[in-house]
């Protein structure tokens, strides 16, 4: 980190020497909140055009509108927000990122180094409060460090397993003089995450792989966060192979939906087809996923006579959970194309016959057909949340759009993800690790503003839109033309759900009392609303809003009392999922032990 | 040095660059994730002191170990972590400031005892003794045992410092 520094020039306020920096790592908009300790940087701002500021309402959505950007472009998204309040209504955004491994530098405003400590107005320990918050964060005491942190700051969110980072910026530091450093171009001093997978683990990997009757890929949001590459190698393997494949929450979108050998999504709320995969499989080959709890159900039971390969760019995730017979430390995409080459050259692929063979076992699960659901056709009849999320599919797929949906958290985003079918990467964007509600809004706010033209719709619900309804101030500033689509069965749905299962129907504050009108609501923050409250009124409402040109919101009444199945319930394992009230339950009782987990 | 429960105690040495926070960061780690730590010393080791030491001795199953060891790797500042009891052979030594107060008899039995344990009398009045001991922490243990009756008043230890035998270096 010796990059050598310009004397001939007339030194800089360190404000100008941040943006600088900002402009060399490639930023083009920044999603912010101005205060006091920031003013330096909004004064630059206002004199020059190279960057963008997009004004946001509340810290939270600036950073989730730089995750909504992030994961649509694949670039590091930036937000910039003020001391204290700002930096601490960051953090949630910051955790959301962290947890889905999301690359975002976050520069915080900061009191002047000589009142660090002194309990002065709006300061907090911002490193302190976002260290484990963070991938990794920094203080910035000495103008001279500025500029080098801020290219280490980037180097870091992007590099390995991505993430958020800090670097908060104290008010004198951004007002006195400093010199500008360029990116340097030597290895970090330290992090040096390894991305090129070892040949041995590979060859390992494919002798498994060779051997395997009943194989299943499952990949999840790594494959994503290795760029298209990834995905189109996945594809390869597939073709090449005929191994079926599933993804988690974090990875749709990997392997197109259309394609026959997508088993769809795994884990609680899960295909029948994709979880009994899992469970049935002789080897596992997971890239770039982390048997997450939501993935696994419960642990003792899980894919029992399977040899596990893992592929992944973060050692801590290996054997953390569930441990595995061929560890492959390395970038996705790498590791893909590795074992796509090395198939090829040794002629690796399964046993085509027995291949076929599993691939009729998987046929009669998919028969449980354990998506469907029963939408009343005749007029006056409520609408059924899954249906609403298939017709939504079905006609902004006939517009020939490029579409990307983001969602908050509960039941609506269980139904987008099992019933919105995505041909390509990147298109997806959903809170995954942390769940934050809230999260769909700004993150769709940030897609659109990456890409304009498009299509960008928030499946939402009615509870968790309210957590950043704000946002729709920053979306008629900006003539953001996202769609709202409120999946409003009036409860915190999930919540009732699990009510209902687990705790004798007793809906303990789970009912939404005193709901806005949503229609009203759009207008005065001078966008559209709309409404569907019976089946034949739905198509209409969604051809209308995908027509306009300007922010929706579209109320969506659904039946209040559906659950989203299928469901392994908490302490179960895959092959005793829940199918539904209506068809036969493999296993329906929910332990003691399981109601403790989450 | 492994129990019946498959765990194991670990010395892992890990060098990091010698910046505000990297502590915290290491601390916070162990505490965010449930990792014991028997004990942790930290202090510059290179010339220019731009690099520090950490000797965290801690404690779990092999797999805990390995996660700790993962999870230490992945800090940004952190340039290089080993377990020094998986990684062969290793000394391993504290230091104890041990304050003994009395008169009399007992007295001459600490004084006695600190001679068989070669400690040093650091401080002294005419009733107490600051001794300082060095060694492997069940000896310094031991040591204390024995203080116990014999007007043990306080004590400081320095935790473990530890480094590979032989020409091995973690650098």
């Amino acid at each position: 980190m010796n990059a050598e520094v310009n004397h001939a020039e007339t030194p800089a306020a360190g404000a100008q020497v941040l943006l600088r920096a900002l402009k060399e790592q490639g930023v083009e908009v920044i999603f912010g909140y101005p205060g006091g300790a920031v003013l330096p940087i909004y004064d630059a701002l206002f004199q020059q055009n190279a960057i963008r500021h997009i004004l946001v309402r509340h810290e939270q959505a600036a950073v989730h509108a730089a995750e909504g950007y992030a994961r649509s472009t694949g670039r590091v998204g930036c937000v910039l927000v003020t001391s204290g309040p700002g930096a601490t209504n960051a953090v949630t955004g910051l955790v959301d990122a962290l947890m889905d491994s999301i690359p975002l530098v976050c520069l915080t405003g900061q009191v002047p180094t000589h009142l660090i400590g002194n309990d002065a107005f709006q300061e907090a320990d911002t490193v302190g409060i976002t260290r484990p918050a963070t991938k990794h964060n920094y203080l910035v005491k000495r103008s001279e460090d500025l500029a080098r942190v801020v290219h280490e700051a980037f180097y870091v969110a992007r590099s390995g397993r991505p993430g958020p980072v800090v670097i908060d910026l104290p008010k004198d530091i951004l007002i006195k003089p400093a010199s500008y450093t360029a990116a340097p171009s030597e290895p970090h001093r330290s992090y040096r995450p390894r991305t090129e997978p070892d040949d041995a683990q590979i060859e390992k990997a494919v002798a498994l792989i060779r051997g395997a009757r009943r194989p299943v890929l499952y990949t999840g949001g790594g494959v994503i966060n290795a760029g298209p590459e990834a995905s189109a190698l996945l594809r390869e393997l597939v073709a090449e192979t005929g191994i079926p494949c599933t993804n988690t929450l974090m990875g749709l979108g990997a392997l197109p939906a259309s394609d026959p050998h997508f088993l769809g999504m795994l884990g609680m709320h899960g295909t029948y087809e994709a979880n009994m995969a899992m469970h049935g499989c002789d080897v596992m080959i997971n890239i770039g996923a982390r048997f997450d709890d939501r993935v696994t159900g419960r642990l003792n039971a899980f894919s029992p006579h399977s040899k596990k390969i893992h592929a992944d760019i973060d050692a801590s995730n290996i054997n953390k959970v569930v441990t595995v017979d061929v560890a492959i430390l390395g970038d996705a995409a790498l590791v893909l194309r590795a074992l796509v080459a090395r198939i090829r050259a040794e002629n690796a692929a399964p046993d085509r016959s027995a291949i076929t063979a599993w691939w009729r076992q998987i046929d009669s699960w998919r028969e449980k057909r354990s998506l469907a659901f029963v939408q009343p056709e005749a007029p006056g009849s409520i609408i059924k949340p899954q249906h609403a999320i298939r017709r939504l599919y079905e006609l902004t797929r006939q517009t020939g759009r490029e579409t990307f949906i983001t969602t908050e958290v509960g039941q609506h985003q269980m139904w987008a993800a099992q019933h919105f079918g995505f041909e390509r990467p990147n298109r997806w964007m959903t809170s995954g690790g942390l769940g934050t509600m809230g999260y769909g809004l700004p993150a769709a706010m940030g897609v659109q503003v990456a890409h304009p033209d498009a299509l960008v719709i928030d499946i939402a619900g009615e509870a968790s839109i309210l957590m950043n309804i704000q946002e729709m101030g920053t979306l008629a500033q900006y003539r953001l033309p996202v769609k709202i689509f409120i999946l409003n069965n009036q409860y915190m749905g999930m919540v009732r759900q699990w009510q209902e299962l687990m705790h004798g129907s007793r809906y303990s504050e789970s009912y939404s009392e005193a709901l806005p009108d949503f229609v009203k609501l759009a207008e005065s923050f001078h966008g559209v609303g709309m409404r569907a409250t019976t089946v034949e009124e739905l198509d209409p409402v969604i051809l209308e809003m995908i027509k306009c040109d300007r922010p929706v919101i579209a109320d969506i009444a659904v039946d209040q009392g559906e659950n989203v199945y299928p469901m392994i319930p908490s302490g179960a394992a895959h092959n005793e999922m829940l199918l539904g009230p209506d068809k036969n339950r493999d296993s329906a009782e929910v332990t003691n032990a399981g109601m403790v987990l989450v | 040095m492994s129990d019946t429960n498959g765990e194991r105690s670990a010395t892992i040495a890990v060098l990091v660059d010698n910046e505000a926070g990297v502590l915290a960061r290491v601390i916070g780690l162990f505490s965010g994730r449930g990792y014991n730590i028997d004990s942790l010393t930290v202090a510059p080791v290179d010339e220019d002191r731009s690099r520090s030491r950490i000797t965290v001795v801690t404690w779990g199953t092999d797999l805990v170990i390995e996660q700790i060891k993962a999870q230490l790797g992945r800090l940004v500042p952190i340039h290089k972590v080993a377990d020094l009891s998986a990684e062969g052979p290793h000394v391993a030594r504290e230091l104890a400031l041990i304050k003994v107060a009395g008169r009399g008899e007992a007295r001459v039995e600490a004084l006695r005892i600190a001679d068989a344990f070669r400690a040093k009398i650091v401080d002294t009045t005419i009733e107490s003794f600051v001794f300082e001991l060095t060694g492997a922490t069940e000896k310094i243990d031991a040591f204390l045992d024995l203080m116990r009756p014999l007007g043990l008043a306080e004590i400081s230890r320095s935790g473990v410092a530890a480094i590979a035998r032989g020409t091995k270096t973690i650098i």
